[in-house]
């Protein structure tokens, strides 16, 4: 007896079997060890959200911050400056006196990414093209780093925060079960924390509730509500003492006295140096502690305070204490972001949804492999181990490269499984063809293979063309079908043209011995 | 087993007039259906909300709407029964892009006296994001149109590149007027069935067209038609058995992948049907259309032999330093 023969082609499938089956285990049987396909939202429950950076809003506040800046500077170095205004996206100022003009202009130069216009003694400034773009840019990056820190303080398991497209913050958490768990994951999404210290303007004080917004703003002030009682409102100058980015840390604690939780933040350096300057300056003033746009509180200045801490209270839970704080910490949100899109699911429909597919793919599973042997014997055999091959390199590849397995994406497994018999059903088309014509088995298999090449390779190619296409302008769902589907196209060339053709090469003896064509190709030679 | 057991040629062009008749018949219908009747986009491309609520019992239809009609917004959300009787969808317009507020929360706040239920899902597509992934899936739609015509040009000739995106086209066409017939909301799971389609059907395409090249090549006979007869018949059995194995599948998933894949396996079956029949019918003919001639293929391909040849020989005068 001839011993078989063992083939490249055998061997490069046997290798590809078993990384197969080695790697997709881990995915398989759900444990710990080795990389797995991730499970995508709509298979396991989750939140998913696009959300829209407002980036007009990073412009706006940046113009704010170079306001104080002046401000600042113009207090210290006792630069008298008149009509002091903030408008849209344009700071302007008059000096009164011009031999100020030097100092401004040299502190004005050190800032940079500004436009300065000047008509006499008369500045109007704004942020150059340029630094437009690079705020924008800084503020979604900001963005998506401040929502990743609070949502890993939130303590969600692995929370996605990635940049898409121009503006947009993807937001994935599958951990998040139920509607209040989301409620609050959303909520301290949203939080803008944004913290400002700013000086009550007692002239106006007693106007501020019956101050229109445009009054207000002639005067330079900004009309806050409080944050427990919205009748009762502040008159606050509209350039901020100082703001939450020179805030370095921020903690829950216990007013002594009432019991109720209040966070103690903490000031860097700099922002010690001007809160002190200021308290020292404003003995008997009142200073209101702002927060996204609501008074917490207003005390009056006792002393001057140094170090550089201070406290916020404001009757807020246990909870929200805990949760603004994280948002304090992790920095204010530069621009407000909106929902543009949300999908929650339900882990229940997750759970339902994997289990049909699987049904799914079990049953077409069966259906082709029956259909497969009866029609081709021994071949449909074949067909049917380098099918099966082809389901474990799907898996272990999609778990390598750690994609995420979608509900379309288990529609694409399904239907690769439909179309990689394609190129065995051709293969073995070709064969019997050549048996018809009364060749031998041997060159009528090897004919078969070569003759089907072509049609195989040029069907693959465009599957996989409009795979990329789907790929490159799907999103979500859609990517991880387009994914499945190219992997499963390239698995099935390897499984289907090289595994069935070693398989043969190996038997073709066996096969050429008994001649008995019926079993082996399901075609009885006549 | 085989199906068609003598190497018999079909006389499939003889007939050509016939299907397309009835092709004919079937692509205007799908378009007068897509003019009058028109696309059901769903949120995914609208914008809008959708909730998927399953209920303990039979979900009780009447109750829900009148406690969604106590709500402004809620007022015109249709509410339909999904799959089965204890499972709805509420679909409305709106959408808010407020993250600190949630329409579900409130809908479970409306509903809490109808009966036992669970929120299973919960869709919010802003206009503005259902804007772009409209632009982006008709972008995806004619990108890969574009691909595969650059492909077939490339691999085999023109006329094969324009036949195979004629055919494309008309498959898209009815796979849409599927969709517009049974009221299918045309989702992200959607497009990727049209694509998937667009994929599928062009495998069956190419398949036949390779054995045309190959049967150019091979046969006895100089009439295109002759040679297309020959070569569909030759791939039938292939065509008909990728077709009954992949339509099993899509009917699986048809019948037991449950109310998420439905719309999208529906299509499927549609367009596996359609595009095996306009591989046959569509395509071949078009080649006809384009008045293919197989003389003047078969003197391209000689010269290039020619070419080839010539090559050769030189490298071999080369390599044997004669040069």
């Amino acid at each position: 007896m001839r011993s078989a023969k063992v083939t490249y082609r055998l061997v490069i499938f046997l290798i590809a079997l078993i990384f197969g089956i080695g790697f997709s285990m881990p995915s398989f049987l759900q444990t710990q060890g080795g990389s797995k396909i991730n499970l995508g939202l709509d298979l396991q429950g989750g939140l998913y959200m696009l959300l829209g950076v407002e980036t007009q809003e990073a412009i706006h506040s940046k113009i704010k911050s170079v306001a104080s800046g002046i401000n600042y500077y113009a207090g210290k170095e006792d630069i008298l400056i008149d009509n002091f205004k903030i408008k849209e996206e344009h700071v302007s100022f008059e000096l009164l006196d011009s031999d100020d003009q030097n100092k401004i202009d040299g502190m004005l130069k050190e800032i940079q990414g500004l436009d300065i216009q000047k008509d006499g003694l008369k500045y109007s400034i704004r942020l150059t093209e340029a630094e437009q773009v690079q705020t924008i840019e800084y503020a979604i990056n900001q963005a998506v780093e401040t929502i990743r820190n609070r949502l890993d303080q939130f303590g969600l398991a692995e929370p996605t925060v990635a940049r898409q497209g121009k503006e947009n913050i993807l937001v994935e958490l599958p951990g998040v079960k139920t509607q209040a768990d989301e409620q609050r994951a959303r909520e301290l999404i949203a939080k803008a924390a944004h913290l400002q210290l700013m000086a009550l303007d007692d002239k106006r004080q007693s106007q501020a509730n019956s101050m229109s917004r445009a009054e207000a703003e002639s005067y330079g002030v900004i009309i806050y509500p409080d944050v427990k009682n919205e009748q009762q409102k502040y008159a606050v100058k509209n350039i901020p003492v100082l703001d939450g980015s020179m805030l370095t840390d921020a903690r829950v604690a216990f007013d002594q006295r009432t019991n109720a939780p209040i966070i103690n933040f903490t000031l860097n350096a700099e922002g010690a140096r001007i809160f002190g300057d200021f308290t020292g300056a404003n003995v008997g003033k009142r200073l209101a502690i702002v927060l996204d746009g609501r008074v917490y509180s207003a005390p009056v200045i006792n002393e001057r305070i140094g170090g550089g801490s201070g406290q916020i209270s404001g009757g807020f839970s246990v909870e929200e204490a805990h949760d603004l704080a994280i948002a304090l910490r992790s920095g204010a949100l530069l621009a407000p972001v909106k929902m543009l899109e949300k999908r929650s699911i339900g882990p229940s429909l997750g759970a339902d949804s994997i289990n049909k597919s699987m049904m799914a793919l079990i049953g077409a599973s069966i259906l082709i492999v029956v259909f497969m042997v009866a029609y081709y014997g021994f071949s449909g055999v074949l067909a049917n181990i380098a099918l099966v091959a082809n389901i474990f390199i799907l898996i272990a590849v999609m778990a390598m490269f750690g994609a995420t397995l979608t509900l379309p994406g288990m529609a694409g497994i399904v239907l690769t499984v439909g179309m990689a018999v394609d190129a065995n059903v051709i293969i073995n088309e070709r064969i019997r063809e050549f048996l018809r014509d009364g060749q031998g088995v041997a060159l009528s298999v090897r004919k078969g293979y070569e003759n089907a090449m072509s049609a195989i390779v040029d069907a693959n190619l465009t599957s996989i063309i409009t795979s990329v296409v789907l790929y490159a302008y799907g999103t979500g769902p859609v990517k991880g079908f387009a994914v499945t589907m190219s992997i499963g196209i390239a698995a099935s060339m390897l499984t289907a043209i090289l595994g069935t053709r070693g398989m043969f090469d190996t038997i073709m003896d066996k096969i050429e011995k008994s001649g008995n064509t019926r079993i082996w190709f399901g075609y009885k030679r006549g | 087993m085989q199906i068609f057991s003598k190497a018999h040629v079909y006389d499939f062009m003889g007939k050509r007039y016939i299907a397309l008749a009835i092709s004919a018949i079937l692509f205007f219908g799908s378009i007068f259906l897509l003019a009058t009747k028109g696309l059901n986009y769903g949120i995914d491309f609208s914008g809008g909300t959708l909730i998927q609520i399953k209920y303990d019992t039979k979900a009780p239809l009447d109750k829900i709407r009148e406690a969604l009609y106590k709500d402004e917004t809620l007022k015109n959300a249709s509410v339909t029964e999904f799959g089965s009787e204890e499972e709805i969808t509420i679909r409305f317009s709106g959408s808010s892009s407020n993250l600190g507020s949630d329409i579900g929360t409130s809908v479970s706040q409306l509903l809490k006296d109808t009966g036992s239920f669970e929120v299973r899902r919960v869709d919010v597509v802003g206009p503005k994001v259902g804007d772009e992934l409209r632009q982006k899936g008709m972008m995806a739609i004619a990108m890969s149109l574009l691909g595969i015509l650059i492909y077939v040009a490339f691999r085999f000739e023109w006329r094969f590149a324009m036949a195979a995106i004629f055919a494309e086209a008309y498959d898209v066409v009815i796979a849409l007027g599927a969709i517009c017939l049974f009221r299918i909301d045309v989702n992200l799971d959607i497009l990727a069935a049209v694509l998937t389609i667009i994929g599928y059907s062009l495998n069956d395409k190419i398949i036949i067209f390779d054995r045309i090249r190959e049967s150019i090549n091979t046969s006895k006979n100089s009439a295109l038609e002759m040679i297309i007869n020959e070569s569909v018949s030759a791939t039938l059995s292939r065509t008909i058995l990728t077709s009954v194995t992949t339509l099993m599948v899509v009917l699986t998933l048809f019948l037991y992948g449950g109310d998420m894949i439905h719309g999208f396996s529906l299509v499927l079956l549609v367009g596996i049907v359609g595009g095996t029949l306009s591989s046959i019918y569509i395509a071949s003919p078009m080649l006809l259309w384009f008045k293919f001639s197989v003389e003047k293929y078969r003197a391209k391909e000689a010269e290039k032999m020619k070419a080839k040849k010539e090559r050769e020989r030189q490298r071999a005068m080369f390599e044997k330093g004669l040069v």
